[in-house]
């Protein structure tokens, strides 16, 4: 058989030949590198670091929290612990996780590329990533901030007196990262696909990054614009967001959320990215309705900007307005929907196998599921006062951010894993964390949506004795979680020196990024590969093997 | 593009600086900011056309920038829905 198939051997370097990782040695050839995969270890090791401190504030606000007086922190201090929580796990964590890390080491990979089409604006991305989390850093050692990660006006303008202008201009620099990184993928997605390569033969997580970048292009200079305009009236007290002045607080948060809506679709879609790679892996099977899937990221990444207004329902926008917002939200639930249920079905008679990563995705699915649904609880308006700015809201979008994103960067991190460092993670104390993180997630969040119906406002330090029950098992469910996030960081490591050798396709899965060595060579592929097949050609490929079986 | 067309340009431009501050001049109630608005949207349409080349570029550039102010169209008109609603009273 002449003809070459998605699973050829033929780009596999030979035992014991270089790779990125030991192609160069010292600090400098890290920190001056060109090489995407270098640049997404960077990334790796940042955000890391980055949400253990992000992660360190929900666990102090958790302890706070475990009785209903304020006890631990003053409301002064509770303030700084939720904002800066924020800021670090959204602006520092999220938005860069799957993109920059995963994103980064896969999208040449995945399109039989060397590189990204600009290999030194990534490194610069990175490092203006660095930049602002060291701003971060150092606001965070000298007092803090307390505006709440939405800078609302006119308290972040007017009344707080914490470090407003420099936490929103580390915010803006980060969002140059993010803009270049998008700017950056969708050049590459353009113009750096192998021969034969069409669009419609993508892999889905591909498909997901475009639209994810077209989100980060469009909407993140809108952040960046109305974040120079607080720290311009904050400063300088020209009238844009103040009312004595001619201005309108509520200019802010139209402006803010015409980013920060489609910023958790920025946290989201990389995540469905994932998703797909992982069922059509662990299920041996095309997935259900390609085009439909592939389509109906853009269609979220377009849909995604028509709804922000519905996190100012109570804020005194107009009911007209507000109605129109509350419409266009349900629209939006339309592509996820199609998604999960492409998911569903592709799962449907498949084979699974219940590894590590498949399990996240499960995991994945339905807790995206629950936060999507809630979300729509959210965008009906007459609920939506009701629970507006209550633990409900909380509860929401950590199931759709923690739930959705941080789960399906979990399932990326471990499948792709053997491909990034050469090695397979432990797989029995993997699945022991996916467990602990799913119950130990639930029983953290689960209670919260309890607690916001029942009208526990977000964002205090104290609450009434009525809510403790509920409290305490939400603090309890918060331990766990951090035990089944400090597993990974463990073995993993553990993984780098004593994993066993994975092989260039440890899970038998179709893609061109399986197809080369694991770690890859600096240059990803010896010869260009020539791309003959369509995504996930399962099927094809269990017949191929099954023809040699019978040879 | 030919040298002469850059100083066209610049000189529209400077125009139109100097025409936005004769025209704040005179009190036109109701249409003082629209033309001044026209006036600077008429010269930044002149600055991507001219100084950042996009009447000689591809399709896609278009594409790109069509969009980009379609995205911001988008912001204008739903923001709008609620400033310009505030006042109604029967739903
Ligand atoms: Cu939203």
């Amino acid at each position: 058989m002449s003809s070459l198939t998605s699973n050829d051997a033929r780009f596999v370097e030979p035992e014991g030949a270089r790779n990125y990782i030991t192609h160069d040695y010292g600090a400098l050839s890290w920190l001056l590198t060109k090489d995407h995969k270098r640049i997404a270890i960077l990334y790796l090791i940042s955000i890391t670091a980055l949400f253990m401190l992000g992660g360190f504030f929900a666990v102090v606000m958790r302890i706070e929290l475990l009785t209903p007086e304020g006890d631990l922190l003053t409301s002064d201090t509770y303030n700084k612990f939720f904002t800066l929580h924020g800021i670090v796990m959204i602006f520092f964590f999220l938005i860069p996780s799957i993109p920059a890390v995963l994103g980064n080491f896969l999208l040449p990979l995945m399109l039989g590329a060397k590189d990204l089409a600009f290999p030194k604006i990534n490194l610069l991305s990175w490092y203006l990533y660095i930049i602002a989390a060291v701003m971060g850093l150092y606001i965070i050692i000298t007092g803090g901030v307390d505006t709440g990660w939405t800078f609302y006006t006119p308290f972040s303008t007017q009344y707080s007196n914490t470090h407003v202008f420099g936490v929103t201009f580390a915010a803006f620099i980060v969002g140059f990262s993010s803009i270049l990184t998008g700017l950056n993928f969708l050049v590459t997605i353009h113009r750096m696909r192998a021969p034969g390569l069409t669009w419609f033969r993508l892999p889905l997580f591909v498909w997901a990054m475009y639209a994810t970048s077209i989100v980060q292009l469009l909407a993140t200079p809108v952040l960046a614009i109305t974040l120079v305009m607080l720290m311009f009236e904050r400063v300088v007290h020209v009238g844009i967001f103040d009312p004595a002045l001619g201005g309108d607080p509520l200019l802010f948060q139209h402006m803010f959320w015409f980013y920060s809506h489609p910023a958790v679709y920025i946290m989201i879609l990389p995540a469905m990215g994932v998703a797909s790679e992982v069922v059509a892996a662990f299920t041996r099977k095309k997935i259900f309705g390609y085009s439909f899937v592939a389509y109906s990221s853009l269609a979220i990444a377009f849909l995604g900007f028509l709804v922000w207004a519905h996190h100012m329902f109570v804020a005194g926008i107009s009911v007209y307005s507000a109605m129109i917002f509350s419409f266009l939200s349900y629209f939006v639930a339309v592509p996820s929907a199609i998604k999960v249920f492409n998911w569903t079905a592709t799962l449907y008679r498949g084979s699974v196998a219940l590894l590590t990563p498949m399990l996240y995705i499960l995991g994945f699915i339905g807790l995206f599921t629950i936060g999507g649904v809630t979300g729509l609880f959210l965008a009906a308006i007459g609920l939506d006062v009701h629970v507006t700015d209550t633990y409900f809201v909380v509860a929401h979008f950590h199931y759709i951010m923690v739930g959705g994103a941080v789960m399906a960067y979990m399932a990326g991190l471990h499948y792709w894993w053997p491909k990034i460092t050469g090695r397979m993670y432990p797989e029995w104390w993997a699945r022991l964390a996916a467990l602990l993180i799913f119950a130990g997630f639930n029983l953290t969040f689960f209670p919260q949506f309890i607690l916001g119906y029942l009208g526990m406002p977000r964002r205090y330090h104290a609450y009434a004795p009525e809510f403790q029950v509920l409290n305490v098992m939400s603090t309890a469910g918060a331990s766990v979680l951090a035990v089944g996030y400090a597993l990974p960081l463990c073995y993993l490591i553990w993984s780098l020196w004593y994993g066993r050798p994975a092989g260039p396709n440890p899970w038998g899965a179709v893609g061109l990024e399986w197809t080369t060595s694991s770690p890859p060579p600096m240059e990803n592929f010896h010869e260009t590969p020539v791309v003959t097949w369509d995504a996930y050609d399962y099927p094809a490929m269990l017949k191929a093997m099954g023809e040699t079986q019978n040879v | 593009m030919p040298l002469w067309i850059y100083f066209a340009v610049f000189a529209a431009l400077t125009a139109g600086t100097l025409l936005t501050w004769w025209v704040s001049t005179i009190d036109l109630g109701m249409l003082n900011t629209p033309i001044a608005l026209f006036i600077a949207t008429t010269k930044a349409v002149l600055v991507i056309l001219f100084f950042m080349h996009v009447i000689h570029s591809p399709r896609l550039t278009w594409v790109v920038i069509i969009a980009s102010f379609l995205w911001l169209g988008v912001l204008f008109v739903l923001t709008f829905a609620d400033y310009l609603t505030r006042t109604w009273k029967i739903y």
